[in-house]
């Protein structure tokens, strides 16, 4: 059984250093955690290497929710990518 | 929604907000309001060097994740409302950017909620800034270690009421 393809969204400099918004992609089975989504990302391409070169500072959102990098991401619609969040 | 909970709004958008209607709302005839407490964060022009901020924002989770931090503080002390406006877009210096607003019988509850509900607004919602300086190229504006230890010092504090759900009654303080 193949995984749906999932929204990847991207916001801030991440957003900027992948060059997109957002993207519709099928995650392989071995993306189980947040963590090894950011870690397949980074091997995607240079921009990707760029964005995702900290791993650690990402932040990850899975359905509008944040999760840490050692959770896992079940079979969500969105997953969004973000840096360390900066509002008030 | 009960009778005792608050009522929560949450708006994130581009428009400015006027303070005194946002905080004559919190009272609005209900004689239980004894204090109101509130928060407006402006941009600074940072000694001249700041043209603009530009707020970017996560619209949808931006909206759900001040709603969620809204009702941990509901469930944390005796509040009668709360009003939490966040603009988004180009900001300019002078302009407000938020604005956190809490009503309750007494002030304690309000202050303390009010400060609260800032400390995880600002490591929690999904907002990123990027300054656009008056002359060079911007940046992102980078995550404070010391927003994030305002926040964690709540952790060591217990709530001033048992869970919302255990306790649907709000105590008369």
């Amino acid at each position: 059984m193949s995984r749906e393809p999932v929204l990847i969204r991207y916001f801030a400099w991440v957003r900027e250093r992948v060059g997109r918004a957002e993207e519709r992609l099928t995650l392989p089975e071995t993306v189980v955690t947040a963590g090894d989504l950011v870690g397949w990302l980074a091997g995607r391409g240079d921009s990707y290497a760029h964005a995702f070169e900290t791993p650690g500072t990402i932040r990850v959102a899975v359905d509008q929710l944040h999760v840490e990098q050692d959770e896992p991401i079940g079979q969500p619609h969105e997953i969004a990518l973000f840096p360390p969040m900066t509002g008030g | 929604m009960t009778a005792d909970a608050p009522q929560i709004i949450v708006r994130v958008g581009i428009e400015d907000f006027d303070i005194g209607t946002e905080i004559d709302a919190l009272q609005a005839g209900d004689p239980a309001v004894g204090a109101v407490a509130s928060f407006v964060g402006y941009c600074r022009d940072e000694g001249g060097r700041l043209a603009a901020l530009e707020l970017e924002h996560y619209p949808g989770m931006a909206e759900a994740e001040i709603g969620r931090v809204a009702a941990e503080a509901a469930g944390r002390w005796p509040l009668l409302g709360i009003t939490v406006v966040h603009r988004a877009g180009r900001i300019r210096p002078g302009e407000r950017i938020v604005l956190v607003a809490v009503s309750s019988s007494h002030r304690a509850a309000a202050f303390s909620a009010c400060e609260y509900l800032m400390d995880f607004l600002k490591t929690r919602a999904p907002f990123w800034k990027k300054e656009h300086p008056a002359a060079g190229a911007g940046g992102w504006v980078e995550a404070k270690a010391d927003d994030a230890a305002r926040a964690d010092r709540w952790k060591d504090q217990a709530p001033t009421l048992p869970s919302a759900e255990g306790s649907p009654n709000l105590p008369d303080l």
